[in-house]
């Protein structure tokens, strides 16, 4: 018998859920175009890096998830930065770190405020760009209630891309996330400025997807306000040409004075993520790796080299455009090279079970339920890396079948500090809890602490394969369970996985 | 009469490219209103452009010295839910 492990193609660390069966339905001039882009392809976030500039802190309208202290150095979400640029200075921190940074493809500006609310400020940064960096792709966030009069103007650049956060298509759901609207010179509230805002979003999606611009949509997923409305959101996006939805959690913590955080608004359970993911999923490509970056990130995605870029380090820097692009040439083609390459056969794709059995199990009355497991690992797809450095956790799913990638667990996203936002305490009790569902956790080593704090949440901590590669190790612990008794047929299962 | 901007704005930027009279300052600590070159937007808008957009309540002071956006007015989070969730953070 042979335990099949899914290592879903293209991947160069193995088991990502990778974007080359994921996009492969889609024309060959698209895959060209996110083949490189890091947020876009989860292949490529492997080996490209991207870099946010935060030169848009303006905003048209309200969220409810959103509130506009955007300095907290502590926090790690969109909407927060250390640092505001000026265009002039934007330009130059992007030359300087496309410079240092040769995997560097992708400049987006998300932020903090929505970019197009003040499009002088952002227009300009790309309009420079376009011109000194013509390799870097650029990109653009948005809440969409400028969009549709800014598309033409947008094409002008290297802009390829286009992200609108859409949460919702029904006003009254959005009534509901929006508080208000600014609109032809006027605040407008409610119902009303729901459906400005959503009439917008839809009209500038079609006029970027007719001028054959790439969009993302980005949703919020907040439960009990529109976790089922999801569903059509992606249906609806999707039909106007939408080539991704990426559906993200709510970050709702009082600390961050937020609507929903202040009035309890609870975020989704990692499950609930994973489970509207995938029932938008379809024959929709859905993103998994979003790291709901910093709107000042820079690096490799769930990375973030921003301190090595600070206005005062670029200030006096002397950049050769020329070399730094030839540089960047030679480096990314060394990557796709490296990507081209034939995968490596049948070793990491297969696991023969004879070689991880140890006794015999005894029949099972039934199938034996499958167990969810998260990997502590650097990205190289091995288990390498200490369970209290984790940033995010790969979750897979082990059954008597084979070893699924299921997606990827952030616990970096509420904070990242300990003076003003809580102690590794809290931040333990974070990743328990988005650990959620999950029975066993992987690492290459663990203290003493979590240790004990997992095992009384459940969850079995396993630092004995580290350095082993994931779906390996995955699978002999999932066989070691299996042999010691330790999973009970499916039907019983399901009552301990909801308890 | 003018309108004014007080300490708790957060320098967002999203006022001062929408006054008719380029009144608003971009100073620090907080951005300020030019008192004497704010017209409250009269003869160019019904509503008072920066008072329309700025998203922190309270901020925003009218000729008279009132809020604008008094406490709740934006974010609907009552004030004293408001109040009572900042005494919890700070108990922690
Ligand atoms: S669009 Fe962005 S910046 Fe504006 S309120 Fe919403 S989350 Fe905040
Ligand atoms: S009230 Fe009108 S004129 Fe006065 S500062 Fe605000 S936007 Fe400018
Ligand atoms: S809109 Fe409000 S918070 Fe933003 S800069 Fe103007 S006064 Fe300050």
């Amino acid at each position: 018998m042979e335990l099949k492990v899914q290592t879903q193609g293209g991947c160069a660390s193995s088991g990502c859920g990778s974007s080359a069966d994921r996009l492969a339905h889609l024309p060959e001039a698209i895959r060209a175009k996110v083949n490189n882009h890091p947020c876009f392809s989860e292949d490529a976030h492997h080996h490209y890096a991207r870099m946010h500039v935060a030169v848009a802190p303006a905003c048209n309208i309200q969220c409810h998830y959103c509130n506009r202290k955007y300095d907290c150095a502590n926090e790690s979400r969109p909407g927060v930065v250390s640092e505001l640029l000026t265009p002039d200075q934007a330009v130059k921190k992007v030359l300087a770190v496309a410079a240092a940074i040769p995997q560097m493809t992708v400049l987006g500006i998300a932020g903090p405020g929505d970019p197009l609310a003040n499009p002088e400020r952002t227009l300009e940064t790309f309009r420079q760009l376009a011109e000194k960096a013509p390799d870097i792709r650029l990109c653009v966030s948005t809440n969409g209630l400028a969009l549709p009069d800014l598309v033409d103007e947008l094409c002008q650049y290297n802009i390829e891309h286009v992200t609108i956060t859409i949460n919702c298509v029904d006003p009254d759901v959005g009534a509901k996330i929006y508080p208000w609207i600014f609109w032809n010179n006027r605040r407008i509230k409610g119902r009303k400025a729901a459906e400005i805002l959503i009439r917008r979003q839809q009209e500038g999606l079609e006029k970027l997807v007719a001028r054959g611009v790439l969009v993302k949509v980005n949703s919020v997923l907040i439960p009990g306000v529109n976790d089922e409305h999801l569903k059509e959101v992606s249906r609806v996006v999707k039909a106007k040409g939408a080539f991704l939805h990426n559906v993200m959690p709510l970050i709702a913590e009082p600390e961050h004075g937020t609507f929903y955080g202040l009035m309890g608004q609870r975020s989704p359970t990692s499950a609930e993520l994973t489970a509207l993911q995938d029932a938008c999923a379809g024959d929709m490509a859905m993103m998994r790796h979003c790291r709901q970056c910093r709107a000042d990130a820079v690096g490799m995605l769930g990375e973030d080299r921003g301190q090595e870029f600070t206005l005062d380090k670029i200030e006096h820097l002397e950049i050769d455009y020329a070399a730094a692009m030839q540089k960047r040439a030679e480096v990314q083609a060394e990557i796709e090279a490296r990507r081209a390459a034939p995968h490596q056969p049948a070793k990491a794709a297969f696991v023969s079970l004879a070689s991880i059995e140890r006794v015999r199990p005894q029949p099972k009355p039934a199938e034996p339920r499958p167990v969810l497991m998260a990997v502590a690992t650097t990205g190289g797809g091995v288990i390498d890396q200490h369970f209290g450095h984790a940033r995010a956790f790969r979750i897979y799913e082990a059954s008597v079948q084979d070893v699924r990638f299921i997606g990827t667990r952030q616990v970096d996203l509420y904070c990242t500090g300990s003076d003003t936002c809580g102690e590794a305490e809290t931040r333990l009790e974070q990743t328990i809890r988005a650990l959620d569902g999950c029975e066993a956790v992987l690492c290459a080593r663990i203290g003493y602490e979590p240790w004990g704090k997992l095992e009384a949440a459940g969850i079995t901590p396993n630092g004995e394969h580290a350095l082993e590669p994931i779906e390996e190790a995955v699978a002999a612990v999932y066989r070691e369970w299996l042999d010691a008794g330790r999973l009970a047929p499916v039907a019983a299962a399901s009552e301990r996985l909801s308890a | 009469m003018a309108f004014k901007i007080i300490e708790g704005c957060v320098n967002c930027w999203a006022c001062a490219p929408l006054c008719p009279s380029q009144a608003i300052v971009a100073a620090k600590p907080h951005f300020l209103i030019d008192a004497h070159t704010c017209t409250e937007c009269a003869g160019d808008y019904a509503d008072p452009q920066c008072a329309s957009i700025c998203p922190v309540e309270g901020v925003i002071l009218d000729g008279l010295g009132v809020p604008v956006n008094p406490p709740g007015s934006l974010t609907g989070i009552p004030p004293e839910r408001l109040a009572a969730a900042r005494a919890e953070i700070r108990a922690r």
